[in-house]
């Protein structure tokens, strides 16, 4: 098992390699470049201080020693910093980060704590009219535009009834607020971002579970456990739960780089200060530090999320385990 | 004995009234003189918005509209412009111009301190021009300043600036915010400085919080130059969606925020938003235009180009993509300025002399398609434009119907920014463009329209090359007095449009909404901005009380 891991962890670092690599060049085969961005129709701007731009931050030079400068700097954890503003990318993220994790963490959890039961209820009484309405009411949510249906919340909870607040994470005024206050109104900024990020994604992990928790219903040692005499609500805890959580773990790793990237849409409606902005905006800007920084550090963490959800399943079940150890 | 003692507790009584009285009239007074201060002084917040956040806080490394218009807050520049567009005075007291313009003479107000509280110098000046033209800074706006040959501290208070040769825009340049020596003397990099996302300056606010890509908060100056500002808090809101910043704005949480053309003209009319909400509109500094590229054989012949601008009508696209918000443009400087000729050529809607011009150019509709032919070639082009300006593709969609009615086929590609420049502009790699320009308060239009500026990268890239015009340009910058200039531009105007590089279509109006409790907004051709600090709110209007 340990050398399973070790060799799991080692297996990163190519990868990592060989996907920054691809990125980094794509990126820069892309059309169109940070200065003409910045100062290509200013008449302000000189055609020689474009130029020195190029210079003064190796733009000029090229893409493969451009790519062997960014991994030189990478390797003392130095992600460079932004074209557009100067500030360290390092810093730029750490700003945004942790608005990104509060919102995906809390959808996310909400997102499981209702989608699995619906799921599993859904199964297990198949066909029944509690199923019938959680289809209907799932696929509503599949099929409703999402920027929408913020737009709707924001419009109604937020402009007509006046509860809620209608965009941003906290007041500009927060610094004279007390703590209470400040919490009281970061969770009423939450709310709806948090609604409008889960709904969309209800609908698919509903769905998903329901279909593997039938799966695992029509499996041998489920009819074993019934032959057994064994109640119908001790066979769902205990046989076929625990294993049907299998692919919802798979999901569960899945999902991980969402939490850290966050979703452009979202951000841009709630404006919300998270990571899907700042990736968007470097993006639209060619800020290739920046666009370098977010791209590794979700690769980085989709990799580690695909590693950790493999010892998960080990854990949950022995027959990778003792697969692992041969 | 007793009498005394009577007369003592009279005494005393009195003493107690009066002690009474003194001490209620003193309350009175502290309360009258708090009521006056209030009222007077600095009280609310004003909360703007807009779609995207600063980026950094230096004035001469400022690239987008957020940060300098942040930056004008901040810090102050020699000079700056007035509610009419004129050059006065403002850290600098008062100035001189020699040698026709070869030695620039600034005498600098005494009474201005830094934020931290050091006196504003000379030095600081100095500092400030040295590093702009310094290349290892990479000041993006150098070359405004390239003319500068040395720079020369007579006093603490008085700087002078010698010029190689005369040029005109000099002072307007000089508005460029001026930086701190004393907290910047000892920094390499300046654009990654802590000072750079936390400034000092000498403006009217002061710094005070930045949450990335949420709001920045700035506080009023108590001690700036002119008077404290009357509104007590600056607060800038990042909303990135136009929509939402909307809602926003009717429902109270912002103060202001640039409007569409649509929301300013169907979406206001609720109760809630006459009630509380007061609209602006003014003429933008900027144009829009549709660019010909004079390499490309079709566009050729002045005549062709001539016809084509008599078959727009200027005023249907102002109406259908601007919704009537926008004033007709006739060349490349800002109207009702000085520079401006009235009388330049127009091209006001006339079918039939662009068609008559046309047949001139040996254009004509020999099989019957509707489309003209010369030599067997069709007259078919492609007219390209940026994506993500709704109005310049409405434009060219009304163009295309427009010009269809002449015989001219046209074909639209709209491109992602990036790609329009590097693949089409900067190569010059098109037809026909449609694109704008912002208008600086200076006339000096070299960048733009001196043949010099037409290499590849150069904004001339319709290759626009008229030698009356070069030598014009180049007389007007080096020229100092304001009617000899107006000469100039105004037959500079008359020169372009006669020549129809471009055919000019509209100057959009800037729609500005802000809440009725601001007080003292006086719209002027400079916009609203202008007298922000003597903007007030009425005691019992504040909506924030700090």
């Amino acid at each position: 098992m340990k050398r399973y891991i070790a060799k799991r962890l080692l297996l990163i670092i190519p990868m990592l390699i060989g996907i920054s690599f691809i990125m980094f060049t794509v990126m820069h085969l892309a059309p169109g470049d940070t200065a003409s961005i910045k100062y290509g129709m200013n008449p302000e701007v000189s055609g020689s201080a474009r130029a020195n731009f190029d210079k003064m931050y190796d733009l000029d030079k090229p893409v493969l020693v451009q790519y062997g400068l960014w991994v030189k700097r990478l390797i003392s954890l130095d992600f460079g910093s932004s074209l557009i503003d100067d500030q360290a990318v390092m810093a730029k993220i750490t700003s945004r980060l942790p608005a990104t994790l509060l919102l995906q963490i809390i959808s996310l959890f909400i997102i499981f704590l209702i989608a699995v039961p619906i799921g599993v209820i859904s199964a297990v009484k198949r066909n029944s009219f509690f199923d019938r309405i959680m289809t209907i009411f799932v696929f509503i949510g599949y099929a409703t535009p999402s920027f929408w249906l913020a737009l709707l919340l924001i419009l109604f909870f937020g402009f007509k009834l006046g509860w809620l607040p209608i965009s941003g994470m906290s007041p500009w005024y927060t610094a004279y607020l007390d703590s209470f206050d400040r919490t009281k109104d970061l969770i009423a900024h939450l709310v709806l971002p948090v609604v409008a990020t889960a709904f969309g994604s209800l609908a698919a992990l509903s769905r998903y579970s329901r279909s593997s928790v039938i799966e695992v219903m029509n499996e041998n040692y489920v009819l074993t456990a019934r032959a057994k005499g064994l109640s119908s609500s001790r066979i769902v805890t205990a046989h076929i739960l625990k294993n049907a959580l299998l692919s919802i773990i798979t999901i569960m790793g899945l999902s991980l780089p969402a939490l850290i990237s966050g979703s452009f849409i979202f951000e841009t409606i709630f404006a919300w200060p998270g990571m899907g902005r700042l990736g968007y905006e470097a993006i639209m800007n060619y800020d290739y530090p920046v666009v370098m920084g977010v791209g590794v550090i979700a690769t980085f963490l989709t990799l580690i999320g695909i590693f950790l959800s493999d010892i998960a399943y080990a854990f949950v079940d022995p027959r990778i385990r003792v697969g692992g150890e041969k | 004995m007793l009498n005394i003692k009577i007369r003592t507790n009279i005494f005393r009584r009195l003493l107690f009234f009066r002690k009474t009285v003194t001490f209620f009239l003193v309350l009175l007074l502290c309360l009258n003189g708090y009521c006056r201060e209030s009222e007077e002084g600095s009280t609310d917040a004003y909360v703007f918005s807009g779609i995207a956040d600063a980026r950094i806080l230096i004035p001469f490394f400022a690239d987008d509209t957020t940060s300098s218009s942040i930056c004008e807050f901040i810090y102050n520049g020699l000079t700056k412009i007035d509610k009419d567009l004129k050059i006065v005075p403002d850290l600098a007291e008062s100035w001189k111009v020699e040698e026709e313009g070869l030695r620039i003479t600034f005498y600098l107000r005494h009474d201005v301190v830094w934020h931290d509280g050091e006196p504003f110098t000379a030095g600081d000046v100095y500092f400030t021009f040295k590093k702009i033209l310094d290349p290892g800074t990479g000041c993006p706006y150098i070359s405004n300043y390239s003319g500068i040959k040395d720079i020369e501290i007579i006093d603490d208070h008085t700087i002078r600036f010698y010029y190689s040769q005369p040029y005109a825009p000099a002072l307007l340049k000089f508005g460029m915010g001026i930086i701190p020596e004393h907290l910047f003397g000892k920094i390499t990099d300046i654009r990654g400085s802590v000072y750079a996302v936390k400034p000092i300056g000498t403006g009217p606010y002061k710094f005070s919080i930045w949450k990335n890509a949420q709001y920045m908060v700035l506080a009023a100056n108590p001690d700036y130059f002119e008077h404290m500002p009357r509104i007590k808090r600056y607060v800038y809101r990042v909303v990135p969606d136009q929509s939402v910043q909307f809602l926003e704005l009717v429902s109270g949480d912002i103060d202001s925020m640039g409007l569409s053309p649509y929301q300013f003209l169907y979406r206001s009319n609720t109760p809630e938003f006459k009630d509380r909400i007061e609209k602006y509109r003014y003429l933008a500094r900027s144009y829009t235009y549709i660019g010909y590229n004079l390499k490309d054989p079709l566009f050729k012949d002045k005549n062709v180009r001539r016809a084509l601008s008599y078959a727009i009508n200027k005023k249907e696209i102002i109406d259908a993509a601007l919704l009537g918000l926008g004033d007709e443009c006739t060349g490349p400087f800002f109207k009702d300025t000085v520079y401006y000729d009235d009388a330049a050529e127009r091209y006001s809607y006339d079918m039939v002399k662009a068609a008559l011009l046309l047949r001139q150019a040996g254009w004509s509709d020999v099989d019957n398609d509707g489309v003209l032919e010369k030599d067997g070639k069709k007259f078919v082009f492609r007219i390209v434009t940026n994506q993500g300006n709704q109005v310049r593709e409405d434009v060219a969609t009304i163009i295309q119907a427009q010009w269809a009615k002449i015989g001219v086929k046209v074909d639209i590609q709209v491109l992602a920014w990036s790609a329009f420049l590097d693949q089409f502009i900067n190569k010059k790699n098109f037809q026909a463009v449609i694109l704008g320009w912002s208008l600086p308060v200076d006339p000096d239009i070299y960048a733009v329209w001196h043949s010099d500026s037409s290499k590849e990268g150069g904004l001339n890239f319709v290759s626009y090359s008229n030698p009356e015009v070069d030598q014009l340009i180049e007389l007007g910058r080096g020229k100092f007095d304001i009617n000899e200039r107006a000469k100039i531009y105004k037959r500079i105007h008359c020169l372009i449009s006669e020549d129809v590089p471009y055919t000019f279509l509209f100057f959009p109006y800037s729609t500005i909404a802000v809440q009725k409790r601001f007080k003292g907004i006086e719209p002027a051709p400079a916009g609203i901005g202008y007298n922000f600090i003597d903007w007030y709110v009425k005691n019992d209007e504040v909506r924030y009380k700090f």
